[in-house]
């Protein structure tokens, strides 16, 4: 692909800065050293405008017109160092990185604390070199403001946050202020979820007999479909008219079963296949209110039915295998 | 800046862009102004009520006839005043596409411009405190869109905007002084259409002269440099006349070059320092006689001082007049007969008269008294308002039949009464008198003292100034046109206050406008050289070496001091101060306070990670509550206590 001088240029630059860029776990304090400032194209426009004015000045010999000119100036001399100071001393370190599954986008959680007296006005954090839709926010005199970045998340894992730019043009919009920072801040990436939802649930890792989803008794959760081998007494006839389909009650037992989902369960599948099977089943299990168990191989995780569980369930799945790349 | 305009900002941008083009409304044509204000309110109320906007087929249909109306209003678009109607049309028509916050930081940016272009009709202190402010102004809105997640207050962005205003002071002052200027024209087009100005003009009917007696305007400022003339000795010769064609006076034939004028001067020189405002002649007004001009005038062969260039911007110059003189002992024959010049027609009865002195008086200056003691004598009037006179004897009918009249009814009168009586005469304007201004010890002269006056040349005196006016009404002379009127005329002179302090506070406005145009407005390459001459700078190569210095000294200051306000620093309520402290204790320990997190909050998740300092966190963040937050009185007590607590906080 050509590129233009103006591109080649850029990344020469950027590769400049990234040499510079060192990953850390922060805070991170912008320094004076590491704020970059290039007029924008409106700075550019201004400063044309005022290149006017002077020839007008000059060619009418107009007093009051060179005072403008020069305030003007003066002004945009001004703004510029306004624009850097918008970024000086902020501080910026990483939030919560909420999990999420592949294919969503990864949202990073960025701290800025403004330890100065000063307030500091539309400061945004964004990834992409130019971000037109970054949010802007305000960090307040001694206070902190919370930035979300989010990144599509491909594929289960650690996914890394890239180095992202902070950066401003308050007052004037005349300059561009930038600084880079990469924080050590990582997302966990569940596997996909598999959409098969006609598989049938694991075979009982333990010896508690058939699924319970079936065998329950007592509480009502709610309609499936007919299958062949159902029990006549558990179709729905009510809703026979009105959906014109078979559906059968399903029961939940209130003395939980303990349902283990297992690795070896699926066998012939390929381990992506596998692992987002197994997530699937996580979610259900979870969303069933059950007790259920992991077992993976060389790891094996106990039933329970907590918030936590499911998350140790599904990181477990999330970094299965993975190669050690990010030590 | 994506984002849609929020209503507010939008009604602050209007109100502002109404500002910044109202002056224009004095020169842009009166469809135009309409047209303008009809968008602008247009604009506002499509956000009230949610109205569509126009089409872009619509829009442009629109702005291509408002084009040409401009151009069919202006005659042509190279012109100062077209070239402004066209920005602000311009301006109006981006209104009708404007949706975006982007948009709005080009309207803004023309709204800068605009406002330069008003320097090109006025560059009076008000038109400059309008201008500096409604910089104030649009800086402010141009703030409030670089913060477009939601509006600024006007408070702060007004608050903002004057800041970097005002540091930005101290630059343009550096660059104001500093910034080498060149002289003249770039591109050349500058002034053919400068504002109609009252003044004197370049021939002489009745009435050309009374007419400006309303006029306050001033023509020139003047500062003695020496010992200042006596009242009757004020006279500011402007241009001569030579030539009567019946009716009026014209300069005559000037191209034969002025034969080298010989004065001999008597008595003191009294040097001068001129302010003259803009006339588009180029005759330099002095007191009369001025001998020595600034350099790049001369003379014309009414010693009358002539600039090489036409005065089309307000000129300071200094010039050496004497009172007592003997001006051109010899007259040239050619001269001669372009004093004497006389149409052969009109005016019988003045003929006949001068004929009639010529015959009963003995010598020129005897003929030139009768005339002044007739008009002393017999019942001349003299008034701002005379009757009018007949086409083809006008002279004559005001002799014998009205006998009111103007000062340029006598000067003509008498004028041409000496050339019917074979004195070589010519009539000179200019102006007579002045008002002394305490506050900067100068002279005003304004349009309403513009007079005229003959001059005779008799043999061995030369030219000799006579002044008929002086023999009517001898107060003019030495009072001022107010005192010389009946008082129900006197009242519509301007420049005559009875009340003082009005007339003290102005006469400092003068002063101050005074200073204003000699030092600031006046500031060209000439000024800047002189000046900077005193501090040793010389050329361009020490000016822009001096500007940069101090350009970048000054950035290096307000850097730092911005650097300064930018540091980190604890809060000063030593409440804040001493929380920060705890929760930085817990931040070394793992346990850093989240910024979603209140006191409460943070100080449960503290005591469940970590159960043994429960008890401290526990009165620690108690405390910060009840002195942060509760409605009782503040309790030093309790400070002393949360301080001693977060002292012996140890985990």
């Amino acid at each position: 692909m050509p590129t233009t001088p103006r591109q080649y240029l850029r990344r020469r630059i950027r590769e400049y800065i990234f040499r510079r860029l060192k990953r850390v776990p922060g805070p991170v304090t912008i320094r004076r050293q590491r704020i970059y400032i290039v007029p924008s194209r409106f700075g550019y426009l201004f400063g044309l405008m005022v290149f006017l004015m002077l020839l007008g000045s000059m060619n009418y010999s107009n007093s009051m017109g060179f005072a403008l000119t020069f305030l003007l100036t003066g002004l945009g001399l001004v703004a510029m160092h306004h624009t850097h100071r918008n970024l000086l001393n902020l501080s910026v370190r990483s939030g919560r990185h909420a999990p999420v599954f592949a294919g969503q986008n990864a949202e990073f959680q960025l701290v800025l604390d403004n330890p100065a007296a000063t307030h500091r006005y539309a400061v945004a954090v964004s990834f992409a070199e130019a971000a037109d839709d970054a949010t802007l926010l305000d960090v307040p005199a001694h206070g902190s403001a919370l930035s979300r970045l989010s990144i599509h998340a491909p594929a289960r894992g650690l996914l890394s946050s890239p180095a992202f730019r902070v950066h401003t043009e308050y007052p004037m919009g005349l300059f561009h202020a930038w600084t880079w920072i990469e924080l050590d801040m990582q997302c966990v990436v569940y596997p996909r979820p598999a959409d098969n939802r006609q598989q049938p649930p694991p075979a009982p890792g333990g010896d508690s007999g058939k699924p319970d989803r079936i065998g329950g008794k007592e509480d009502f959760i709610g309609l499936r479909s007919y299958q062949r081998g159902d029990a006549s007494r558990l179709i729905h006839w009510k809703t026979l008219p009105r959906t014109g389909q078979l559906m059968v009650k399903q029961f939940a037992d209130p003395i939980q079963h303990e349902l283990w989902l297992d690795w070896d369960s699926l066998p012939g599948l390929e381990t992506e296949t596998r692992l987002s099977q197994l997530c699937r089943w996580v979610l259900d299990a979870h969303r069933a209110g059950k007790s259920y168990g992991l077992v993976l191989p060389g790891l094996r995780l106990d039933p329970a039915s907590s918030e936590q569980h499911r998350h140790s369930c599904l990181e477990a799945l999330a970094l299965f295998n993975l190669p050690k790349q990010t030590a | 800046m994506t984002e849609p305009l929020a209503n507010w900002t939008l009604f602050r941008l209007l109100a502002c862009l109404a500002i910044v083009i109202v002056p224009h409304f004095q020169s842009l044509p009166v469809w135009a102004s309409v047209l303008v204000s009809v968008m602008l309110v247009w604009r506002g109320l499509v956000a009230i009520f949610h109205w569509r906007m126009p089409s872009v087929w619509v829009r442009g249909t629109l702005a291509i006839a408002a084009f040409i109306a401009l151009f069919l209003s202006y005659g042509r678009m190279n012109s100062q005043e077209a070239g402004a109607g066209l920005l602000v049309v311009m301006v109006a028509f981006k209104l009708t596409e404007m949706v975006k916050v982007r948009d709005c930081s080009l309207v803004l940016m023309l709204s800068y411009f605009i406002l330069i272009t008003h320097f090109l009709a006025s560059q009076e202190i008000v038109t400059a405190v309008y201008v500096f402010g409604s910089v104030i102004l649009v800086t402010a809105l141009l703030l409030e869109i670089s913060h477009p997640q939601g509006p600024l207050s006007a408070r702060i962005t007004l608050r903002h905007a004057s800041v970097l205003v005002a540091q930005a002071v101290p630059l343009m002052l550096l660059m104001f002084v500093l910034f080498p200027r060149i002289p003249g024209p770039l591109w050349g087009i500058p002034h053919e259409e400068s504002r109609g100005r009252t003044g004197l003009s370049n021939s002489m009917e009745p009435g050309s002269i009374s007419k400006l007696g309303l006029s306050d305007e001033v023509a020139l400022r003047v500062t003695f440099l020496d010992e200042r003339p006596k009242p009757s000795q004020r006279y500011w010769r402007g241009p001569s006349f030579w030539t009567f064609d019946g009716k009026g006076w014209h300069p005559g034939n000037e191209t034969q070059q002025a034969s080298a004028t010989r004065i001999a001067p008597e008595g003191m020189a009294i040097r001068q320092e001129i302010m003259l405002e803009p006339h588009k002649h180029n005759w330099l007004i002095a007191l009369d006689l001025p001998v020595e001009g600034p350099p790049g005038s001369t003379h014309d062969n009414a010693h009358q001082l002539i600039s090489d260039k036409p005065v089309l911007e307000r000129k300071l110059y200094q010039v050496t007049s004497y009172t007592d003189y003997r001006y051109q002992p010899e007259l040239s024959p050619d001269l001669r007969a372009r004093a004497l010049q006389l149409p052969g027609f009109g005016n019988k009865r003045l003929r006949e008269l001068a004929q009639q002195w010529r015959q009963s008086e003995p010598t020129d200056r005897d003929i030139v008294n009768a005339a002044l003691r007739m008009f002393n004598s017999e019942d001349f009037f003299y008034t701002l308002e005379p009757p009018l006179l007949s086409n083809t004897s006008g002279m004559d009918d005001f002799l014998f039949n009205t006998r009111r009249g103007f000062c340029e009814h006598y000067a003509s009168a008498f004028t041409l009464l000496m050339r019917a009586a074979g004195i070589p005469a010519r009539v000179v304007t200019g102006y007579q008198g002045g008002e002394y201004n305490e506050a900067g010890n100068y002279f005003i002269v304004r349009q309403s003292d513009a007079h005229a006056w003959s001059e005779v040349w008799l043999q061995g005196d030369g030219w000799v100034r006579i002044d008929p006016t002086a023999a009517v009404a001898p107060e003019r002379i030495e009072s001022g046109l107010a005192a010389a009127l009946s008082e129900g005329e006197a009242s519509t002179v301007p420049g005559s206050s009875n009340i003082y302090l009005i007339y003290q506070l102005e006469a400092y406005w003068d002063w101050t406008n005074a200073v204003w145009n000699r030092s600031i407005l006046a500031y060209g390459p000439e000024l800047q050289q002189r000046f900077l001459e005193r501090f040793g700078i010389r050329d361009w190569y020490q000016m822009t070496l001096v500007l940069t210095i101090s350009v970048v000294g000054f950035l290096a200051i307000l850097g730092g001091i911005l650097l300064w306000q930018a540091r980190k620093q604890i809060a000063d309520d030593p409440v804040v101060r001493e929380w920060g402290r705890f929760c930085s204790i817990l931040a070394r320990h793992k346990l850093p306070r989240l910024p979603h997190e209140g006191p409460r909050d943070f100080a449960q998740r503290a005591t469940r990670a970590r159960p043994d300092l429960a008890p401290e966190i526990t009165r620690i963040s108690g405390l910060y509550v009840k002195l942060r937050y509760s409605d009782t009185d503040f309790d030093i007590e309790n400070l002393r206590r949360l301080k001693h607590a977060v002292r012996r906080f140890k985990p």
